[in-house]
């Protein structure tokens, strides 16, 4: 939105200028109003007295339960991505399976777990590793909600590597068969590898959706992650509100960090792309374009 | 299979769906105007739209209901309902759901709304302003309609996954499907696997014929270019 006209309007001359300008005084105090209406309501009910903030000032509060809080949800993310991933390679190479018996299982499993709320998969895994197995109830939310997000974004994953391999140009795999190379070591030395990078934007903002699906942990496994501090916190100071602003903005910045992080990936894989010798002509339009292929499922 | 009728699992899915249906409505409605303003001319509306999408998108939706239940309700006594029967907390936790449902999934939408109005091609936009028609004619007699029946198919996923988003409500203790599942995990010990998989079921009936009519839908109002 730099100066460039949109395709909806033209450059503004004086009289719509003037017309922008008062549009924006206008929607300027509806927000004015807006914003002091939510601050007169915080004001009353004793929201904005330095009392309720002074524990965000004391660094206390953030070595014994914030910090530690995120460190918990960034560790249960990773984990789950780390596992995601080669789950997810597996059975998204399965689904291109020549194999019938091979394709159409990967497929309904796939199918099955992406239409599974993540939240009935952790509470579900969380009384499978009650009934199965004998992990310290410490670390059962945790095994729990990783579990849950290892399934769904397994699945999710395993339709971004499908796409991803399935947009690689055919005479990827035919010139590999022609060296001779079995469809294993076609898959594993030529194809995965490229996907992989030109999956890897997407991956990465997969992350986001993780991060923010931790957070179902702390309220239906008392999972001890950075949302689940608003208890404690709020107990001893009484001050939910500025807890859960606090602890929001904190979610906000992580993802808007990993968002960053995945945009500078893909701007580099497309210097990348432009670098590396392409045929010319209608061959290099087999390849699907970035843009084209389907993103993650929004949650 | 006989415990299954000891209990109301219509009735919880019905909870669900009834979830879903508000949310979904809300958020279209709220989707569009935030796409409407995050292309609009006006710099102020551009901003605001554009930090509201990026701040909630990156917000854990549980976080949105849980402050939505103990902040809005709990702490600045916003009930939503007139209602002061027992009843009122059922009440007023579905509609705080519900609100928070619509905050959320509407940045999912308008980011939908956005990318459809960039497939709208620029002649048209154009064409209609050599007509003398101004920016909101443009965006709603030409640009909106186009635009919305090519993203039938991302509005799907976008619903599909609210569907599923809407188990989140468990947080403050609306009785849809998930708080079902739990008690009955719980209660019936190592028959819960065949709780899970009719729960897995339910909501595979739920979302998997939207996907399919949205699909085909989405095949059939498409702009052909």
């Amino acid at each position: 939105m730099s100066g460039a006209p949109s395709v909806l309007y033209d450059a503004p001359g004086p009289k719509a200028k003037v017309r922008n300008t008062v549009y924006s005084v206008v929607f300027l105090v509806v927000l004015a109003a807006a914003a002091w209406f939510v601050l007169a309501a915080l004001g009353n009910k004793d929201q904005l007295t330095a009392k309720m903030w002074s524990p965000f000032v004391d660094g206390g509060t953030w070595t014994e339960y914030l910090i530690p809080g995120l460190g918990t949800t960034l560790l249960a993310a990773v984990l789950a991505i780390v596992i995601a991933l080669p789950v997810g390679a597996i059975f998204g190479i399965a689904r291109l399976s020549e194999h019938v018996w091979i394709r159409v299982p990967a497929g309904v499993l796939v199918e099955l777990f992406r239409a599974i709320p993540v939240l009935m998969l952790m509470l579900f895994s969380n009384f499978f590793y009650v009934w199965y197995t004998d992990i310290d109830s410490d670390i059962r939310p945790l095994f729990a909600v990783v579990t849950g997000l290892v399934l769904y974004n397994g699945s999710v994953l395993a339709e971004v590597f499908r796409a991803g391999i399935s947009s690689l140009p055919r005479g990827q795999s035919e010139a590999a068969y022609a060296l001779g190379l079995r469809k294993t070591q076609t898959m594993l030395t030529i194809l995965l590898p490229q996907a992989v990078t030109v999956m890897l934007p997407a991956i990465v903002s997969q992350l986001v959706v993780v991060v923010k699906d931790t957070a179902l942990g702390s309220t239906i496994l008392s999972f001890s992650d950075l949302l689940s501090n608003y208890r404690i916190l709020s107990a001893n100071y009484g001050n939910t509100i500025p807890t859960l602003i606090v602890i929001g903005v904190i979610y906000v910045v992580v993802n808007m960090v990993v968002t960053r992080l995945a945009a500078m990936l893909e701007r580099r894989m497309s210097r990348r792309g432009r670098s590396t010798a392409r045929p010319e002509g209608p061959a290099s339009t087999t390849a699907v374009p970035m843009a084209d292929l389907p993103v993650a499922d929004p949650l | 299979m006989d415990f299954l009728s000891n209990y109301d699992l219509l009735g919880a899915f019905w909870v669900t769906v009834q979830l879903t249906f508000w949310s979904a409505i809300g958020a279209l409605v709220w989707g569009v105007v935030l796409a409407g303003m995050r292309v609009s001319p006006v710099w102020l509306m551009r901003a605001f739209a554009t930090a509201y999408v990026n701040v909630v998108r990156n917000t854990p939706l549980t976080l949105l209901v849980v402050a939505s239940s103990l902040g809005l309700y709990q702490t600045l006594g916003v009930s939503l309902t007139t209602d002061t029967t027992t009843s009122a907390i059922d009440i007023t936790n579905f509609r705080l759901s519900v609100l928070a449902f619509i905050l959320y999934t509407g940045t999912f939408v308008s980011e939908a709304v956005r990318s459809g109005i960039n497939t709208v091609p620029v002649g048209q936009a154009e064409a209609a302003r050599a007509l003398g028609l101004g920016f909101f004619q443009t965006l709603t007699i030409v640009v909106l309609p186009q635009a919305l029946r090519s993203v039938v198919a991302p509005l799907a996923s976008v619903l599909i996954a609210l569907t599923k988003n809407t188990t989140v409500a468990s947080a403050i203790g609306v009785a849809e499907a998930a708080v079902l599942m739990r008690t009955m995990i719980e209660n019936e010990g190592q028959a819960g696997t065949l709780v899970f998989l009719v729960f897995a079921l339910g909501f595979v009936i739920l979302t998997l014929p939207v996907g399919l009519l949205l699909g085909w839908l989405s095949q059939k109002v498409a702009v052909k270019r």
